[in-house]
């Protein structure tokens, strides 16, 4: 459950306690009439091809290792680009939260920049980086960065004042402070930021690879495009709604052990 | 029963007015010898807020272990009186001394809001109130003390957010005895508090006071507090105590006396009065 979403319901409305089964009945749903759409004929395979088909493609691409390594290398630089703009943003978001001075010196060209789409910086990165794996990594990066800086920033600023007044005179130092008051006080809206930042994530990589790449999961989408092979597209689609639900669940579970002090996150 | 009404009473008669009253005595008889407030003096004291004068020259004499309560109309300058004592604001003109060196520790403050840490569960939001014993050994011990003597023990594992507001404030109370402060200083602390759980905290904080014998001093805009708990009360107007009035009534004190009740009204028809010259 999210912050948001779980904001309570009233009771009358409230689904009964097989939640971790309710979500998945319309995705089955929709895979069940979309298989019955294609055996019967209703819907041309050179559209969509049947879920079976997508299954079969995937399952022989998985033997052939090609699908584990394109996952692996998506999920590298998914990873690694989230990590480096994520540090970079949580940093700046810190710094600026924190210090009058770094925020009058940067927010404002940080604000400036946000205003540019990152992807359209993709014609100039790869005039720098050619269509190397740094390319991707700093897209990812950048896009990842403004989310996460943006709330960290936030969630410092809108702190309680009264929170840090009580930890003064209860005689916290300042890495106390930061520590016990501000970091936690925070944290919340450094959630919120982490998960759109994963969304962002998972959108800049596929344009990027689809772009310009010889490996992953938007490679593996183009090639097969080339050759007709529209149940590759499809598989390679789908896996890219599964491993941004991975990471969404990720970020949640991370916010239920983080946030258990929230009212939000406590068993009702 | 006297009560005693006077209009800025010069700080050495307030002195020994408090040493001297007969019944002011008998209060101090009971309670344990081990009384370890502070003193307070304050001459002179003034603070602006930009151009706004909010203390105009504050003269005040506080015994040890003396219950004072401050009363007065909102933007009287009682909660910047209390916040100058706390150390929360810097003095413009003037001196607060307590007698000797203090602890940051000796002095506590208790506002209207709890200003508990919502992640920390309710024994850990306690140990901050030791300061900087917080990471010593005993400061489990210590905290498991403190919520005992506000009658929270069972919800040490609590988090904050699941406790009722009269809770929480039990809670603040036991984060501002845990050093035991010998001044504590109480802004408003029960405002926000419905009127039954506002009467079982006054009779909380009455038996705390008597217990540890600290100088307190409550900020309220409800006067039946003031005369409820306090052995003086202060009214303030336009930044200067108006009357200081020594309330004589024996502890435990009865709620609702025709002797409160009537020191109840006439420190109210000061406050009103004030109101009908302005």
């Amino acid at each position: 459950m999210s912050l948001i979403d779980s904001i309570s319901l009233p009771r009358s409305i409230r689904l009964p306690r097989a939640n971790g089964l309710i979500q998945w009945i319309v995705p089955l749903t929709i895979i069940a009439i979309w298989q019955a759409a294609s055996v019967t004929g209703f819907m041309p395979t050179r559209v969509l091809p049947a879920p079976s088909d997508v299954v079969l493609s995937g399952w022989k691409l998985l033997l052939s290792g090609e699908l584990v390594r394109n996952i692996w290398v998506s999920f590298w630089r998914a990873s690694i680009g989230f990590l480096i703009g994520g540090s970079i943003g949580f940093a700046f978001g810190l710094a600026n939260g924190l210090s009058q001075l770094s925020a009058k010196l940067t927010d404002t060209t940080l604000q400036m920049v946000r205003n540019v789409p990152h992807l359209a910086l993709i014609p100039l990165v790869i005039l720098w980086f050619g269509i190397d794996e740094s390319a991707k990594l700093f897209l990812v990066a950048l896009g990842v960065f403004f989310p996460i800086y943006l709330n960290t920033l936030h969630g410092i600023r809108t702190v309680d004042p009264q929170l840090i007044e009580m930890g003064r005179i209860y005689g916290m130092t300042d890495g106390e402070l930061f520590r016990r008051v501000i970091f936690p006080g925070a944290l919340p809206s450094i959630f919120v930021g982490i998960r759109f930042a994963l969304g962002i994530m998972w959108l800049t990589l596929i344009v990027a690879e689809t772009i310009a790449a010889s490996s992953g999961l938007g490679y593996m989408a183009m090639q097969a495009r080339e050759f007709m092979l529209i149940d590759v597209v499809v598989l390679s689609i789908l896996i890219y709604a599964l491993l941004g639900k991975l990471a969404d669940s990720a970020s949640r579970v991370l916010e239920r052990l983080t946030l258990s002090w929230h009212p939000a996150f406590q068993k009702r | 029963m006297q009560t005693a009404l006077r209009t800025s009473l010069p700080e050495t008669e307030l002195a020994s007015r408090a040493n001297f009253a007969p019944h002011a005595r008998v209060v101090r008889e009971e309670r344990p010898l081990h009384a370890s407030g502070l003193p307070l003096s304050i001459r002179g004291l003034r603070k602006s807020f930009g151009d706004n004068e909010v203390l105009r020259g504050i003269d005040l004499h506080i015994p040890a272990g003396q219950f004072v309560a401050i009363v007065g109309k909102s933007g009287c300058g009682k909660s910047t009186l209390l916040r100058l004592i706390a150390g929360l604001e810097k003095i413009d003109a003037g001196s607060i001394s307590f007698g000797q060196d203090i602890q940051p520790e000796d002095i506590r403050v208790m506002f209207q809001e709890p200003r508990l840490l919502p992640w920390a569960r309710v024994l850990a939001n306690v140990e901050v109130g030791l300061g900087r014993d917080r990471a010593s050994g005993d400061a489990h011990a210590r905290a498991e003390k403190a919520l005992i003597e506000v009658g929270l023990a069972d919800k040490r594992d609590q988090w904050p957010s699941v406790l009722s507001g009269g809770q929480k404030q039990r809670v603040a109370l036991g984060r501002a005895l845990v050093s035991r402060p010998r001044v504590l200083a109480f802004d408003e602390p029960l405002g926000a508090l419905d009127a039954l759980t506002r009467i079982s905290m006054q009779r909380l904080l009455e038996r705390v006071w008597r217990d540890q014998g600290f100088t307190a001093i409550l900020v309220t805009h409800d006067v039946s507090e003031a005369v409820a708990l306090a052995d003086r009360v202060l009214v303030i107007e336009e930044g200067r105590i108006a009357h200081d009035v020594t309330v004589n009534a024996a502890r435990p004190r009865q709620r609702g006396s025709a002797e409160l009740a009537g020191l109840e009204g006439s420190i109210l028809s000061h406050l009103l009065s004030a109101d009908d010259r302005t």
